[in-house]
Formats: structure tokens, sequence, C-alpha cells
């Protein structure tokens, strides 16, 4: 059976991959999982230096999900380099990275200085992070900003381009589209939903940034029609993710048009997530007499 | 100290009673987790009835026994709640040996010294246990229920001062009160270790800096992946170049107390 997808230049053995934010940079799973056996690591967002990120608390449980306001703490592109990079380039599959900027120019920066280290499988743009003041989604909710974003990180790379949208959009078909036009080889989608908790004895917000991003199980039903809207508006491959713990999740993804998946909140809560849906949609295509993962791609009947 | 590897498993409860009060002892099968374990460090654990929430508990590792760990928690949310209903034979999925845990005396250094707040008395029982010298732990809460363990720090030869803050145990008062009096007496050349809330771990931490003394403190942060991976359960701690947040699961959960940042500018 063929679990092999194709996004942009890049191949992947399986279709499964780890969404950017809940994988740290590979090595602290690989004490848990081997990461040779995913689609691809996708590393958390970096931008050119290091970044403190917000004070806590910074994540809380809401039913069925979670609401993170992290703020994209890291070490910046040099201390990404130095500490996580080693480590990264000895994985038999793919590293993508995840980047950001708070200017057009940043964002090129940052994708040249991964262009220039070599090795990389890809970069994916971060232009839809709810949980910071500049850059992140101000770039993902304006159609003329993103493509800005997306053209100038072309210019800068000949890596395959994945640019991750936001959901936080009335219409997501343009913002597909806009990023398509401007030279990205592939769309994720989606990054959190902005959301709020309270705690209602102190009447305060339960995160020092007050607002958050939702992840987790109860956003999968909006990312699926997401998905579902931006595979009838663009060419180009789309990675699914929101909600996945299980290998039926991730083949609904897939069948809405989806060419890959990324599992996200569910590392937090139970590592093997991600090896669990390889093997259980190698299973149910087997089950279902499919000898190719990309048949089901997009085979919705509706 | 860094322990060595971490495995995850899914492990039978073995034995679960409860304590006094609120609080229960659960004990588990996991006999490739026990040998790795140090003084200090946490399970995180998946509570698998537990349907209604997604995260795994962080707690801090009890005793050990053989092929067994335990678990020392209170029942304060949704999570220990359920977890607090669970029956020997039932089976938990558990990430262990998680965090940095306390540095052991070696033989020779002074008596130690440890603090503790309630169930942080559970963090510091490993290291008693291990510690070739014999010390004194003074052990503090709100009330006679929530003073933990004693008979086993007893058992391990430990003397044990006890407070409570509305006298119904021991001396009437916090716990940092017997411990300044006997830090009176001789303090030069001794290392505190505490485990509690985080008032407490920052009087702690205060008394030891004005004495010129060394401490380890056991940070209680709100927790999520409990690997290092999701940036939750960061604390500000001091850096060459001012301070940065560190993770209480990989760099904590016990932290020099020298280190800890306990007001940072806005």
């Amino acid at each position: 059976m063929n679990l092999a997808v194709q996004i942009g230049k890049l191949t992947l053995q399986n279709p499964v991959m780890v969404a950017s934010g809940t994988f740290g940079y590979g090595v602290e799973y690989a004490r848990l999982i081997d990461l040779n056996r995913l689609g691809a690591v996708v590393v958390k967002g970096i931008r050119l230096g290091p970044v403190r990120g917000n004070p806590p608390p910074r994540t809380v449980e809401v039913t069925s999900g979670l609401i993170n306001a992290i703020g994209l703490q890291g070490p910046g592109v040099d201390g990404f380099i130095e500490k996580y990079w080693p480590f990264l380039q000895g994985l038999k599959v793919p590293t993508i990275i995840n980047i950001w900027g708070t200017t057009v120019d940043e964002y090129a920066e940052v994708a040249r200085r991964f262009d220039a280290l070599g090795g990389v499988g890809a970069l994916e743009l971060n232009v839809s992070c709810p949980n910071i003041k500049e850059g992140g989604s101000q770039f993902g909710t304006d159609c003329k900003l993103l493509a800005e974003v997306v053209a100038a990180c072309r210019r800068a790379t000949t890596l395959p381009l994945i640019t991750k949208l936001s959901p936080n959009v009335v219409n997501i078909a343009p913002y597909a589209r806009a990023a398509e036009e401007a030279g990205s080889d592939a769309l994720a989608i989606m990054n959190s939903y902005p959301a709020l908790a309270i705690d209602l004895e102190t009447r305060r917000p339960k995160l020092a940034n007050v607002t958050g991003g939702l992840t987790g199980p109860c956003i999968k039903p909006i990312a699926l029609k997401l998905v579902w809207d931006a595979a009838k508006a663009v060419r180009i491959p789309i990675i699914g993710m929101g909600g996945i713990q299980s290998a039926a999740d991730a083949l609904e993804f897939l069948v809405v048009g989806a060419t890959a998946v990324a599992v996200g909140t569910a590392n937090f809560y139970e590592p093997q997530t991600a090896l669990e849906v390889i093997a259980g949609m190698r299973e149910f295509l087997q089950r279902k007499g499919i000898e190719d993962v990309r048949e089901w791609t997009g085979s919705l009947r509706a | 100290m860094l322990g060595g590897g971490v495995l995850e498993r899914t492990v039978p409860i073995l034995t679960h009673e409860r304590d006094t009060g609120g609080y229960f002892r659960l004990a588990v099968r996991a006999p490739d987790i026990t040998p790795l374990v140090q003084p200090g460090q946490f399970a995180h654990v998946r509570i698998l009835p537990l349907k209604s929430a997604l995260l795994r508990r962080p707690f801090s590792i009890f005793q050990v026994a053989g092929e067994t760990f335990s678990i020392l928690y209170k029942a304060v949310g949704q999570g220990t709640e359920v977890l607090s209903r669970m029956r020997p034979g039932e089976e938990l999925n558990v990430i262990a040996p998680l965090g940095r845990g306390f540095t052991v005396p070696r033989a020779g250094d002074s008596r130690p010294l440890l603090v503790a707040g309630g169930y942080g008395m559970a963090a510091l029982y490993l290291l008693a246990q291990r510690a070739p010298e014999k010390g004194i732990v003074f052990v503090g809460g709100r009330r006679r229920q929530d003073i933990l363990c004693v008979d086993e720090f007893r058992a391990l030869g430990w003397e044990v001062r006890i407070t409570t803050e509305d006298g119904s145990l021991g001396e009437p008062g916090l716990v940092t009160q017997p411990l300044v009096e006997e830090l009176r007496r001789e303090s030069a050349g001794r290392k505190l270790f505490a485990c509690g809330p985080t008032g407490m771990l920052r009087a702690v931490g205060r008394i030891a800096e004005e004495r010129g003394m060394a401490a380890e403190l056991s940070m209680d942060e709100h927790m999520c992946c409990g690997v290092g991976v999701c940036l939750t359960c960061v604390i500000p701690v001091k850096t060459s170049a001012g301070w940065e947040y560190q993770r209480t699961c990989m760099e904590g959960p016990v932290f020099d107390a020298r280190q800890v940042v306990w007001e940072t500018d806005p």
C-alpha cells in the first residue's frame, strides 16, 4: 500500500506530521517515540531573534480542548541552529520549520537563513498566531499582506513553502488563493481559534494574556469545514489539522481534500497519537481495499 | 539530578487508600520505571476514565519499593476526583520519571534540612530515604489533616517538626518559624530542600538568601505536556543576560533558590 504523499517537491513517507508548537524541536519526544516513522517533524515557530514569550498562566484546559497563549517563546534562528539543528539533521524524515516575523522583511530574512542552512524539508509560514502583538495573524487576515509575505519568502528561498492560515476569517477561499498565487506550494489549515476562559470566582481571565487560541478535539468540525472550503478553491496540497486524535479523524481530513494531516494538541496528552494514526490509517485503507492513500484524498461524496 | 531514561507505560493500580482528609495514596506496578526514579522527579499520569478533560496530571513520586511506585495526592479538581474513585486492578497510563529532581546529599555533608507544606512531603520522601545523613524535616499545614507521612519520615530515623496554622497539631504557626529557630542555632554550611505552595517556597528562598545558604526548591506549577514541548509550566529564572522563562518540567521542578526570579518587570 502506498501512503507516500507529495508537498511541493517534498516527499513524505506517509501523510501524518505533527503540528508546530505541539512537538517542540523533536528531540523532546524522541525519548518516547520513533520520530523516523512520522511523515515529517514540524518545529515550533522561529523568528530571527530569541523570544521570551507571554507571562504564565499560558494554557487552560476547557471542555474537549485547550486554550493557549504561549507567545511563541523560542531561541531565534541562531539559537535554534546551534541547539536543535544537529539533532534534527540526523533524522531520516524531513524537518519542516515554522517561521514568523513582525515585518515582511523579517519573514524573508528568516526564510533566507534556513534556505542557506541546507537540509531543511520545507518552511511553514506562520501568518496566523493569535497570541502575539505584532506579526502572526495580522498577516493572515489581510489578503494583500498575506500575498506580500508569501511572495517575499518565495523570492528568498527555493524550499517548499507551506502557508499556515488563520481560521478567523469570514471566507477562507480568498486567503487560500492569495497564498497559492503568491507562490505557496501548500497550505496548512488551521491555526488555533481566538478564545477566552474566565474564572468566575475571581472574575479574572484564566490566561495572563487574557485571550488565547483554542485547539483540541472541539475544533475538529470547524477545521474540516475550512479544509473543505479551501480544497475547492486551490490546486495546491492542503495539510489539515485541528483536533486530530485518531486515524478516523485524520481520514476525515483527507476525505474532504487534505493531502496530509498534522497531529497537534493530542501530542500533549498522548505522545503515541501520530504513530497510532499512521497504523490505523493503513488498516482502514486496507479494509476499504484502497491501494493508495491519494485515492482517498478529496473523495467526499457530497 | 537529571534522571536517565523516561518511559510511557500503562500500569495497574495495586493499592489505593484514603489518607487523612481529602488525601489519597496510590501505588502502581511499573517494574521498568522504578529503577530510573531520582528523588524529586514526577510522573505524568493519564487518568484513563477521565473523559471530560484531555490533559495528564503531574504527581511527585512518593515512595519506590521494588516494582512499585506510589503517589500521594489531594482530590482537588475533576482529574483527581475521577482518580480518587479508581480501584486496584484498573489501569493508568504514566510517563515517568520526569524532571530534574533534588541533589542527593553526599556522605560527610551537613545534616540536611527539609521543608514541606502539605503534600509537598511526598516529593521529599525519597530524598530523605537516600540521604546518607539523617536530618530534620519541617512540615507545615493549615490543620492537622494536612500533615502527612510523619510516621514514614520517623521510621527513616528523621526528626520531624510539625506546625499547623490552626494549632491542631504540633506548634501553632507557619513552617518557617521552627526552621528559623533551628537556623539561629546553626546555619553555616547547611542546605535546605523544600516542596510546597509557592508562598512557602518563596519564604524558604528568602531565609536561605539572608543567611547565604544553599536551597533547592521544587516548584509546583500548572503543567500541560510535562515533557518540555508546550512551554506552559515556565517560571522566570536568572541568566547571565537577565532572566528567561524556563520549564518546570525539564529544567525543574527543582531549582536552585538563587536562580528563581520571584518578581519580574511587566
